[in-house]
């Protein structure tokens, strides 16, 4: 499938792959678009969505309140349902026509599964899950910043010689674009010739997350337990602690592996990375490969009965003692607070 | 279920690892290697499918020549045979050059019914090769798999995703990405560790090079890579720990919780 040499000069324009959830626009595609338009602006040309679907022009057309300079709406009825071999032929036959210079996604399951097929179909580069993109003001060069080797490292790549240049973003690092009651764009709807269809993956039905309470990657406050438990029942006083805060409960791999939690609940470098604003670790040594996982949290509370413990030298506030009595002590204080703000309620 | 060919890279254990300046590729000498841990639960599942349905498994991986080790550990786990593809030219691929070397020996070995990937690297870690190479193979694809069901031709597969699982109905071939809910990895056992390092150890391994494959030496490796290191560094934080002190647990508490409060954490 090598392409004879590309003519990077033919490449123009930045595309946003949005993202249609229920018919609303994904917050997503606002970021990304919000993002397109600075990376635009620096090459001085034009910023595009393009989504893909049926019977969603109406909502479609709203995409051009947010400053973009047109919306490419890809409709097809086999094209109303996510499937992975039609998305990635829709899109793939309009990069070959019209040669954007950059192509975006949000780091969505969607992404995960197209953008890898589309950039093997294009043989061109990908670089997923970044954490910040940027032009190279010397050669308009598209810079893709993420995270390496479970956190340690921060890389940025290139795809000098092979177009479109494309890149994942992960969600809500960047700002969405501002909504604008002027519009200066249009949508411009495709409609494909048959396309493959993914017969031969069949979608059944969708199960709801039994248990949201799971789910780490998007939560905001996280109290995890590690082995310094000493039991599987300590769990009860870190869920105890997770609800008075409006958390959920993590743990790190000693505490999965000693069957004390389910291993949907770990955290770190195999388990789940999480980026909360509170993560609290209770009796958590703080091994590299926990460190690893909880490096993007806003603050990290460390409470351990070792001073020595690796932990306390990554977070930014530190107690050092047996975490069976600073917990319900601090339950305490929380709920003594949380009391304090009620009694002065009017 | 006849073949089954299970992905599996060999990775650097330990934070010592570091990139070389000139090249803007990985060092991995002095470092410890392990098997990916992510493939443990893609090799572990197509072990359950060949016990009940007596499928063979076979485990390919693409490094340098040490790699051999992880291919031996998943022999003595219960695979079959396994394939290492090795070539100096190989070396500072991006994804998709390894998709590529990695299809072209899927293509040579030929038959199967299930491509199994692990959910990610944990040190290059896209999870862009699973779907690339299913895209090469023009295979459909199901990732981050939670749960399968074999009946008759079918596999019934749950698919993990952000706001849900999904229950999809498939046929053979396709390739399947594992997450570690799937299943627990099996240890090896003392039949698996003398069939891997026994006498006849080594007659269970094959060695393919890029000649071997009629892969072009310009289309792989740092060369043939679209996807380039521009530049990196190492992401230590350096965070000011404030240690807080107090007589007593409440009091300690009480200082944490005003803290955080202040802060708006809470
Ligand atoms: C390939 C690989 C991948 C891994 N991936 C992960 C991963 O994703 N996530 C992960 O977490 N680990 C992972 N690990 C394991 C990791 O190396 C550590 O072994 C693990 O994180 C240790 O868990 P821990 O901190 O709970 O236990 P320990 O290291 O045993 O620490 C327990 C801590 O509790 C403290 N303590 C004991 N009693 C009390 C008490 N009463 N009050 C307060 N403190 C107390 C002790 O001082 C100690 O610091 C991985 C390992 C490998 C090899
Ligand atoms: C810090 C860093 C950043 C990088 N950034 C990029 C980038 O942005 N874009 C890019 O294209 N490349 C990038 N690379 C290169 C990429 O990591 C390598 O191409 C690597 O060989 C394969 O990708 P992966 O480790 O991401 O594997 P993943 O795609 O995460 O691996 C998924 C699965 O594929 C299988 N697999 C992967 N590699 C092999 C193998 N060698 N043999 C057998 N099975 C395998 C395994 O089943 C594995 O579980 C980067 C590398 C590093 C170290």
């Amino acid at each position: 499938m090598k392409k004879s040499k590309v003519d990077i000069k033919e490449y123009s324009d930045v595309w946003v792959i949005g993202e249609l959830i229920d018919g609303n626009i994904s917050p997503v595609t606002l970021q990304l678009i919000n993002v397109g338009k600075k990376l635009a602006n620096k090459l001085n040309k034009n910023t595009i969505v393009v989504i893909v679907g049926y019977g969603e022009k109406d909502r479609v057309t709203k995409l051009l309140n947010y400053g973009v300079d047109k919306v490419l709406y890809i409709e097809h009825k086999i094209l109303r349902n996510f499937n992975v071999m039609g998305y990635t032929e829709a899109i793939y036959k309009l990069i070959e026509e019209r040669k954007p210079e950059i192509v975006l996604f949000g780091a969505t399951s969607m992404a995960r599964d197209i953008a890898p097929r589309l950039a093997a179909k294009l043989d061109t580069g990908l670089t997923s899950d970044c954490i910040k993109l940027d032009i190279d003001e010397r050669d308009g060069k598209l810079l893709r910043t993420k995270q390496g080797l479970g956190g340690n490292l921060i890389t940025t790549t290139i795809c000098p010689r092979n177009r479109p240049q494309m890149s994942t973003l992960i969600p809500n690092i960047y700002r969405p674009a501002n909504y604008n009651e002027k519009i200066f764009g249009q949508v411009e709807i495709i409609n494909p010739e048959i396309l493959c269809e993914d017969y031969k993956v069949k979608f059944i039905k969708k199960i709801p997350l039994e248990d949201k309470k799971v789910n780490l990657a998007d939560a905001k406050i996280i109290v995890s337990g590690g082995r310094g438990l000493g039991e599987p029942s300590g769990f009860k006083l870190i869920r105890q602690l997770a609800d008075t805060l409006g958390g959920i409960v993590g743990a790190s791999r000693a505490a999965v592996e000693a069957g004390w939690i389910d291993s949907r609940h770990q955290v770190g470098k195999t388990g789940t990375i999480v980026r909360p604003d509170l993560y609290i670790a209770c009796g958590i040594s703080g091994a590299f490969q926990h460190q690893s996982g909880i490096y993007d949290s806003k603050c990290i509370i460390a409470i351990n009965k070792d001073p020595y413990a690796p932990i306390f030298k990554i977070c930014d506030f530190g107690i050092v003692g047996d975490l069976y009595e600073v917990i319900p002590a601090l339950i305490e204080e929380i709920n003594k607070k949380q009391q304090r703000y009620f009694d002065n309620f009017p | 279920m006849r073949r089954i060919i299970v992905c599996i890279k060999q990775v650097p254990e330990t934070d010592k690892i570091g990139i070389k300046q000139e090249k803007g590729t990985l060092i991995r000498e002095n470092i410890e290697n392990i098997m990916n841990p992510y493939d443990k639960n893609a090799l572990e599942e197509a072990l359950i499918i060949k016990d009940k349905f007596d499928a063979e498994v076979i485990v390919i991986t693409m490094g340098p020549p040490q790699a051999v080790d992880v291919l031996k550990e998943a022999i003595s786990m219960g695979a079959d045979e396994g394939v290492l593809i090795n070539d100096e030219a190989f070396s500072g691929s991006d994804t998709l050059a390894t998709s590529k070397v990695l299809a072209a020996a899927i293509n040579k070995i030929a038959d199967y019914s299930i491509i199994f990937c692990g959910q990610k690297a944990i040190d290059g870690g896209t999870a862009q090769v699973g779907p690339q190479i299913a895209e090469l193979l023009n295979l459909p694809q199901v990732t981050n798999v939670k749960d399968i069901k074999i009946k008759g031709n079918k596999l019934e597969i749950v698919k993990a995703t952000e706001d849900g699982a999904y229950l999809l109905e498939t046929e053979t071939p396709i390739l399947l990405t594992t997450t570690t809910e799937i299943n627990n990895p099996r240890s090896p056992t003392m039949m698996g560790i003398n069939k891997a390092y026994g006498e006849n150890g080594n007659k269970r391994i094959s060695i393919l090079s890029g000649k071997d494959l009629n892969i072009n030496p310009k289309e792989v490796g740092l060369e043939g890579s679209p996807t380039n290191i521009y530049d990196f560094c190492m992401s230590k934080k350096s965070k000011t720990s404030e240690m807080i002190e107090g007589n007593k647990a409440k009091e300690k508490a009480s200082i944490l919780i005003n803290k955080l409060s202040e802060l708006n954490y809470i």
